[in-house]
C-alpha cells in the first residue's frame, strides 16, 4: 500500500499546501486599512471600488496602483486604447523608445538599479516580437520585468490578422509566466499576479498580451484583485538542519570559498553577504553578474572566477575544499569543462530556485530558500559551530591566494600600433567616476575589461548582459539606468559592433533629458570574435572588421553621429587625452555624450581560459600559464 | 534510460498542456504518452506522462516544471504503488466467416465489441500495455485496420488522494 511519491523530495515542498491570498481583503468592500502586510498585491494596497472603466483604464490604473512610476513603451495599433489613458496618468511617466527593444532593455536597467519591476509597453506582432531579445535577457539574468503587449481582438485571434503573433507562444520559453488576456475583468488581478511574479521568489519576465478589445470593453475596476496562484510558493526560509549541516562543513574546511552570483544581489542580501565573509574568514570570488556584491577593496575580495577571471579567483575555486555557492548557477563560463571544475570541493548551493540545486553541480548540502533569509541563519549557525569545534586555520590557504592575488594581478600590454589600450580607458572611467556611478557594459571585450578594471564597491552598479551576452544592451539599459537614478552618473561603456545596434535610443535619451554617458571603445571590430579569430582561427579576420575607427573610413562617424542625435560628441585618440577626455565626459549633464575612444584593435582580454578546457589551464597571456610549482 | 510515470496536477488555463510538453520536447525528452483531463476538483486537471529518461534528468524536468506557475503537484507513480491503465479501440477485419473467432478472441480478454458492420468490428478494451499488446497480437491474423490508443492513466493505490494535500489544507 503506497502511493506516489513527490519526484524529489528533498528540494520541492515548496508546492503545496497553498493557503488562499488570505491576507487580501475582498476588493470592492472598503474594509478599513489599506496597507495589509501580507498581500501579495504589491504597491501600496489602496482599496478602491468599484468604479466602472474601460480595460485599458484599468491597465494604466493597476500601473498606478502597483506603485509604477516609469515605463518604457512604443505604441501601435492593438497597444492604442492602451496609450490614451496613459496620457492623462499624474503618476506614470512614459518614456517613448525609438525601438521596441529599447524599451525592454530600458526597463532592464531601470530594475537593475532601483530594485524595482521594470515596465515595458508595446504594441502586437512586430512591437511584441522585438521585445523578445529584451525578454530573453531578463530571464537568463534573472530581472524583474512586466512586459505588456497589445494583442489583437480576441474576435481575429489566430486568423494572421494584420500585426498578429501568439506572442505568448513565442515567450514561453523565455518567460516567468505569461497571459493572454481577453476579458476586461481580469485585468487588475492579471496585473497584481504579473508585478507579483516578476519580483518574488527568483525574479524574471513576466509578459501580458491584452487583446485589442480587453482594452476596449468596460469592466469594473476594484482594488486590491485577489491575487490566485495556487501552484506558485517560492521557499523564502532556509530549511535549518540544512543551514546547520552546511555549517558544519564550513568549521571543517581548510580551503573554502565563497562563489557569489548575481542572486546576492537580487536578494538584498549583500549586507548580510558581508557579515558571513567576515564571520568565516573566507575568500569570497564575485561573478559577473555579482560584481559590486562584495566590495573589491574588501581584503577577502579575490576577484572574478570563470572564462576571463583573475588568476587568483579561477584558482581558489580550482583548489577549494568547500565551495559556499550563494545565487549563482554554475554557469558554463565560470566552471570551464565541468568536470574538471573544483574537483576537491564539496558544495553549499544556496539559492531560492530549487532547480538551479545540482543542475550542473551536484550540491553536498543544498539550502533552497531567500538568501537575505539564508545567510544571517548561516552566520549563526558557523559562529556558534566555531564555538564548538573552534575555527579552522585558513592562514595556509590565505597565504597561497595572496601569493597568486600579488604575482597575477590584473593588467594589460601596452599595444604595438601606438594606438591607446582599451583597458586604461575603461580603468581610468572607473577611477575618475568612483563607485557612485554606475556602469552598463554592452557585451564582448569591452564588458570583459569594465567588469575587471572599474572597482565596483556596492551593488547595484554594475549592469550587463551576462547569461544571454545581448550585444546592443548598453545604451537602452543605461538609459533605463538613468531613469530609475536620476541622480547618479551612468556609463554606457560599449563597443563600436554593440553601439551600432541600439544607438537610436540616444535620441531617447536627447529628448527626454536623460543625460548618460556613453564611452564607445572604438577599437574598429567585432573585438572579442576578432581575438578568438586571433587566437583560434590563424588570425583569419572573416568579417569582423567595421571601419569606424583608426585609419577606416569611420563609418558612421560617432561623433557625427552623436551630434545628430543632439548628443555632446568627442573624440579622443591619444594616451595623454584619456584623463581630460573623462573629465570633459563628467562636466556635460545638460545633454547625454557619446566619446569616441579610439583604441587598438589588438588589445586582447587575458587571462583567458580557452574553451573547452579546464580551469586549471587558465593563461594570464597567450600561451602564458601561470607557474604553479610553488603554490602546489 | 527507464521508463516513468509522473502525474501532473494542473490549474486548468489556456496554454497549461504546452507548457508542461514544452518542457520535456527543450529537454529533448520524448514522451511516451500523454493523457489530460479533469479531476475532481473544479478547475484543476491532471496529465499523466509517461517519458523514457535516467533518473538525473527525470529530477532536473521536474524541477522545472514545478516552476511553471500552473503546476500545481508532481508524483512519480512508481508502478508497484499504483495502478495503470490503457485504453485501446481496435478496428478489425471480420466478415461472417471470421466474426465469432474475433469475438471469442476479444473475450478472452475482457475486451468489448463496440461496433460492428458486415465486414469490420471494433474491440474496445483497457489494461496493462502488456494485455493489449497481446490482445493485439491476437487479432493480427485477422487483419488490424486501425488502431487508436489512449495515454497512460495512472493512479495511486490506497486511500489517499493527489489532489487533497495540495489544496485542501490551510
Amino acid at each position: 500500500m503506497s502511493k506516489g511519491t513527490p519526484a524529489s523530495p528533498a528540494l520541492m515542498a515548496a508546492k503545496s499546501p497553498v493557503p488562499s491570498a488570505s491576507g487580501t481583503k475582498r476588493a470592492g468592500t472598503r474594509l478599513a486599512s489599506a496597507a495589509h502586510s501580507v498581500s501579495p498585491v504589491p504597491g501600496p494596497n489602496h482599496t478602491i471600488g468599484p468604479v466602472e472603466m474601460t480595460g485599458s483604464q484599468a491597465i494604466v490604473r493597476s500601473l498606478e496602483e502597483l506603485g509604477v512610476d516609469d515605463v518604457f513603451g512604443l505604441p501601435g495599433g492593438a497597444i492604442l486604447p492602451t496609450y490614451d489613458p496613459l496620457m492623462d496618468s499624474e503618476r506614470i511617466n512614459h518614456v517613448l523608445v525609438r525601438h521596441e527593444q529599447g524599451a525592454g532593455h530600458a526597463a532592464q536597467g531601470y530594475a537593475m538599479v532601483t530594485g524595482r519591476t521594470g515596465v515595458a509597453i508595446v504594441t502586437s506582432g512586430p512591437g511584441a516580437t522585438n521585445l523578445v531579445t529584451a525578454i530573453a535577457d531578463a530571464h537568463m539574468d534573472s530581472v524583474p520585468m512586466v512586459a505588456i503587449t497589445g494583442q489583437v481582438a480576441s474576435s481575429v485571434i489566430g486568423t494572421d490578422a494584420f500585426q498578429e503573433a501568439d506572442i505568448v507562444g513565442v515567450t514561453m520559453p523565455v518567460t516567468k509566466h505569461s497571459y493572454l488576456v481577453t476579458d476586461p475583468e481580469q485585468i487588475p488581478r492579471v496585473m497584481a499576479e504579473a508585478f507579483h511574479l516578476a519580483s518574488t521568489g527568483r525574479p524574471g519576465p513576466v509578459l501580458v498580451d491584452v487583446a485589442k478589445d480587453a482594452q476596449a470593453g468596460p469592466m469594473t475596476f476594484s482594488w486590491p484583485p485577489k491575487i490566485d496562484l495556487p501552484g506558485y510558493r517560492p521557499t523564502v526560509k532556509g530549511h535549518p538542519k540544512q543551514v546547520r549541516e552546511a555549517a558544519r562543513l564550513i568549521a571543517s574546511a581548510q580551503r573554502p570559498v565563497l562563489y557569489v552570483g548575481g542572486g546576492v544581489i537580487k536578494a538584498h542580501a549583500c549586507d548580510e553577504l558581508a557579515e558571513l565573509a567576515e564571520t568565516t574568514g573566507a575568500p569570497v570570488v564575485t561573478t559577473l553578474t555579482a560584481r559590486g556584491a562584495f566590495p573589491d577593496s574588501h581584503e577577502q575580495h579575490v576577484g572574478m572566477p570563470g572564462m576571463h577571471g583573475s588568476v587568483s579567483a579561477v584558482t581558489s575555486l580550482q583548489q577549494a575544499d568547500l565551495l559556499i555557492v550563494l545565487g549563482a548557477r554554475f554557469d558554463d563560463r565560470v566552471t570551464g569543462v565541468l568536470s574538471s571544475f573544483a574537483p576537491h570541493a564539496s558544495v553549499i548551493h544556496a539559492d531560492i530556485d530549487p532547480a538551479e540545486i545540482s543542475k550542473n553541480r551536484t550540491a553536498d548540502v543544498p539550502i533552497v530558500g531567500s538568501l537575505a533569509e539564508i545567510l544571517p541563519d548561516l552566520s549563526k549557525a558557523a559562529e556558534e559551530e566555531f564555538g564548538k569545534t573552534g575555527r579552522p586555520a585558513l592562514e595556509p590557504w590565505w597565504s597561497q591566494l595572496n601569493r597568486l592575488r600579488d604575482t597575477y594581478p590584473l593588467g594589460w600590454t601596452e599595444p604595438d600600433d601606438g594606438l591607446s589600450a582599451p583597458q586604461n580607458v575603461i580603468k581610468q572611467i572607473g577611477a575618475q567616476t568612483g563607485p557612485e556611478g554606475v556602469y552598463v557594459a554592452g557585451v564582448g571585450q569591452h564588458q570583459m575589461w569594465s567588469a575587471q578594471f572599474i572597482k565596483y564597491e556596492r551593488p547595484h552598479a554594475w549592469l550587463n548582459s551576462a547569461g544571454l551576452g545581448t550585444m546592443g544592451y548598453s545604451v537602452p539599459a543605461a538609459m533605463g539606468a538613468k531613469v530609475g537614478s536620476p541622480d547618479r552618473t551612468v556609463w554606457a561603456i560599449d563597443g563600436d559592433g554593440c553601439f551600432q545596434m541600439t544607438n537610436q535610443e540616444l535620441a531617447t535619451c536627447a529628448i527626454n533629458n536623460i543625460p548618460v554617458k556613453v564611452a564607445v571603445i572604438n577599437n574598429s571590430s567585432l573585438g572579442m570574435v576578432r581575438q578568438w579569430q586571433t587566437l583560434f582561427y590563424d588570425g583569419r579576420y572573416s568579417n569582423t572588421d567595421l571601419d569606424t575607427g583608426h585609419n577606416t573610413r569611420r563609418i558612421p562617424d560617432f561623433v557625427k553621429l552623436a551630434e545628430a542625435y543632439g548628443c555632446a560628441g568627442l573624440r579622443c585618440e591619444r594616451d595623454e587625452d584619456i584623463e581630460d577626455t573623462i573629465k570633459q565626459a563628467l562636466e556635460i549633464n545638460d545633454r547625454p555624450v557619446v566619446v569616441d575612444f579610439v583604441v587598438s584593435p589588438n588589445a586582447m582580454v587575458w587571462p583567458m581560459v580557452p574553451a573547452g578546457v579546464s580551469n586549471d589551464l587558465i593563461q594570464i597571456a597567450r600561451n602564458m600559464t601561470p607557474q604553479w610549482e610553488e603554490e602546489d | 534510460m527507464s521508463r516513468h510515470t509522473l502525474s501532473v496536477l494542473v490549474e486548468d488555463k489556456p496554454g497549461v498542456l504546452t507548457r508542461v510538453a514544452g518542457l520535456f520536447a527543450r529537454r529533448a525528452f520524448n514522451i511516451h504518452s500523454l493523457a489530460v483531463g479533469p479531476t475532481e476538483i473544479e478547475g484543476m486537471s491532471r496529465i499523466t506522462v509517461v517519458v523514457d529518461a535516467e533518473g538525473d534528468l527525470l529530477e532536473q524536468v521536474t524541477k522545472q516544471l514545478n516552476k511553471l506557475i500552473n503546476v500545481i503537484k508532481i508524483v512519480e507513480l512508481a508502478s508497484d504503488a499504483s495502478v495503470q491503465r490503457d485504453h485501446i479501440m481496435v478496428k478489425v477485419r471480420a466478415d461472417a466467416t471470421s466474426r465469432l473467432q474475433v469475438t471469442q478472441a476479444a473475450e478472452l480478454f475482457r475486451a468489448s465489441v463496440i461496433d460492428v458492420s458486415t465486414d469490420s468490428l471494433i474491440v474496445e478494451a483497457t489494461g496493462v500495455p502488456e494485455k493489449l499488446n497481446a490482445l493485439l497480437a491476437v487479432l493480427e491474423p485477422f487483419g488490424i485496420r486501425e488502431i487508436v490508443q489512449s495515454g497512460t492513466l495512472a493512479i495511486s493505490r490506497g486511500a489517499k488522494s493527489m489532489s487533497d494535500r495540495a489544496l485542501r489544507s490551510a
